[in-house]
């Protein structure tokens, strides 16, 4: 019961007209970002935090915007997949391995139908799980003291390089750098500056949202001017757009089963939509009668990982609200967000704060059903957004990046810091070392120093105080095991390959 | 046989030291924890010197890397993207965009006539986008010209 009148405060605030109309622009400018090779839903909402930022929304308006655009750019992403073969970001990659089959059968609108409504189901039944769960975990929460969280925090870091990496080396190494330039500033207990080297733009340390523009858009113009901007070229015509009721009856059961697998890795800190979308289809082909048609142009292949990876994308928002720690790439970015406004989330947020968390859940909520009939009706205007070609689309976005962080804090020395991010991203790329954990590590490196601290002053330094407690005991294990388990695992799950050349993949 | 893996654990293996050295540095004033302000920032160089020493003994196979021309047009765009974050704030947003979105655009389209037309058309609409319909705080052209 209480959920439901939490729920109607949040909805007197989404309904409102200035809130819907945010949701719908929010919504709309996520699809065509989604939709677009190389731009994503993380660089997508990183691209747009200093501008809106900067245009003085407040903080639930700003929110609003930005989960619009975050759910539209997970809508988005399919659109690429199925017409060009291209994923628009990572966890719509799954989507091209059956969607551009039915494409080239002439079947587009009908993939895009499927995946369309298969986004919403998966959506919508997680942002209900949200509602169910998270304040439950937030009740949990509140009984974890500083070596939980430590303990948290190297669960995040574990399973985000674990699983998202296939060197675990190189993981733990990303997310060492990130946790070290978040070392960089004045050390909050002591006072004392740390790594600035009398620099003074450096006393405040390096604004997460100048790492994130820098690593995730501008490392993008350096691929792009590499590959000269292949991959850029619409391939398949779109016919007249017609639900076909029946194919929608024939994958009621594949989007409903990639819903429940999808929510749960969102929901595991670290695993995120990629994974939720590669189980999903993997699961669907498994119990799946017709096993040699996967790949082949199945519908239920298309429904399957687009209802995962949309009902990831609402999972992972339950550990980023209730404690903090995201569960994937694009979550961290949102993360950037709420520490932005200056909203901490973890459990105080939903005691202190419910307006902000249930307005949330109820715009998103809303954000679903303008998706839906944005993204079945009005298909072919997307479609033919995608056909702007890279050499304008790119410059674009770098000058859109540059003109954020510009206004926002107005200094050439964050622009540069922002190009030398870039340079640090494609390098990073080059050798295949996930630029994720940096983020996460720049994100969370503070308040997981400062836990580490607080902890050794209730025990007085004794490091053993950090397995104190069986929360703390049962978290190391499952970052020890999220860590090295993927080395094993990783024999047994192969990525299937992608249908034909490979495409510009945007890490998430 | 050059590996990327070998020459940037070696990289970050000297970076690592550095920050060891550099945290050693770190003062600390009377008003300190157990822990002080040094502990972390060993623990995360402790991670990246350990991360190194795998990835130079046990590299991965190289991905291909730009050569020659590329490597040239790769430091154009740096260099471009640099003088932009330098020029922004003296000579204003239209003319500083107008030239590096025309270089980024010819430098991934290759077309000299068309990447003039992007720039120009990049530099005027992101302006109406930002100063008029987002009303940002832009100064269109240098300081002293008006807008």
């Amino acid at each position: 019961m209480e959920t439901l009148s939490n729920l109607a405060m949040g909805f007197s605030t989404a309904l409102t007209f200035y809130t819907l109309i945010l949701a719908i622009i929010g919504c709309f400018v996520g699809t065509i970002i989604g939709a677009l090779p190389g731009l994503g839903p993380s660089n997508g909402v990183a691209l747009l935090i200093p501008i809106s930022f900067s245009m003085g929304l407040d903080a639930i308006s700003a929110l609003v915007l930005l989960t619009s655009v975050y759910y539209g750019a997970m809508y988005g992403g399919r659109i690429s997949s199925i017409l060009l073969n291209i994923p628009g970001d990572e966890p719509a990659m799954m989507t091209t391995l059956d969607g551009y089959p039915m494409a080239r059968q002439g079947k587009a609108a009908e993939a895009l139908v499927v995946s369309g409504v298969a986004s919403f189901v998966g959506a919508l039944l997680a942002t209900i799980g949200l509602m169910i769960f998270a304040p439950y975990l937030a009740r949990v929460a509140y009984q974890f003291g500083p070596a939980e969280y430590f303990a948290l925090y190297m669960l995040a870091f574990c399973t985000l390089g674990g699983i998202g990496s296939s060197n675990q080396a190189k993981a733990a190494m990303a997310a060492a750098i990130g946790l070290g330039i978040a070392m960089i500033g004045l050390d909050k207990t002591t006072g004392m500056p740390r790594f600035t080297f009398g620099e003074l733009h450096l006393m405040d340390g390096v604004d997460f949202l100048v790492a994130i523009v820098g690593l995730f858009a501008v490392a993008e113009v350096f691929f792009f001017i590499e590959s000269h901007g292949k991959d850029s070229a619409i391939g398949v015509k779109l016919g007249k757009i017609l639900v076909p009721w029946k194919m929608l009856r024939q994958t009621t059961g594949a989007m409903l089963r990639g819903t429940g697998i999808g929510f749960v890795a969102g929901v595991l800190p670290g695993a995120g939509a990629s994974l939720g979308s590669f189980l999903a289809y993997m699961g669907e082909k498994s119990i799946a009668k017709d096993k040699s048609t996967f790949g082949k142009g199945n519908p239920k292949g298309v429904a399957a990982p687009e209802a995962g990876n949309n009902a990831a994308a609402g999972g992972a928002l339950v550990p980023m609200l209730t404690l903090g720690v995201p569960g994937s790439g694009t979550t961290a970015v949102l993360l950037a967000l709420l520490l932005t406004l200056n909203i901490t989330p973890g459990p105080l947020l939903f005691a202190e704060r419910p307006e902000v968390v249930w307005s949330l859940i109820a715009s998103l909520l809303v954000a679903n059903v303008v998706l839906l009939l944005m993204n079945v009706p009005m298909v072919k205007i997307f479609v033919k957004i995608l056909s702007v070609p890279a050499w304008v689309l790119l410059p674009g976005v770098t000058m859109i990046a540059f003109v954020g962080i510009y206004s926002l804090t107005g200094s050439s020395f964050d622009m540069l810091m922002m190009v030398g991010f870039g340079v640090l991203g494609y390098v990073m790329r080059k050798l295949n070392i996930p630029t994720v954990p940096v983020i996460l590590g720049i994100l969370l490196g503070n308040a997981m120093e400062d836990n580490l601290r607080r902890a050794m002053v209730l025990s007085n330094g004794d490091f053993w105080y950090l397995l104190s407690s069986p929360i703390a005991v049962g978290l190391w294990i499952a970052a020890i095991l999220g860590f090295v388990a993927p080395i094993f695992l990783r024999r047994l799950l192969k990525k299937p390959p992608v249908p034909t050349h490979d495409p510009s993949l945007n890490e998430d | 046989m050059i590996k990327g893996d070998r020459i940037f654990g070696a990289f970050m293996l000297v970076v690592a030291l550095g920050y060891i050295l550099s945290a050693r540095g770190i003062e600390t004033s009377f008003m300190s924890d157990p822990v002080g302000p040094r502990v972390f920032p060993y623990m995360v160089a402790g991670v990246v010197i350990l991360c190194s020493l795998v990835m130079i003994l046990r590299p991965d196979p190289d991905e291909e890397w730009p050569a020659g021309p590329m490597l040239l047009q790769l430091g154009i765009a740096l260099v471009a993207l640099a003088a932009y974050a330098e020029a922004i704030t003296p000579l204003g947003f239209l003319i500083p965009t107008a030239v590096v979105s025309g270089i980024l655009s010819w430098q991934i389209g290759g077309n000299p006539g068309r990447s003039v037309v992007a720039g120009l058309g990049l530099a005027v609409g992101l302006f109406v986008l930002f100063r008029v319909i987002l009303g940002l705080g832009l100064r269109g052209l240098p300081a002293g010209w008006g807008f």
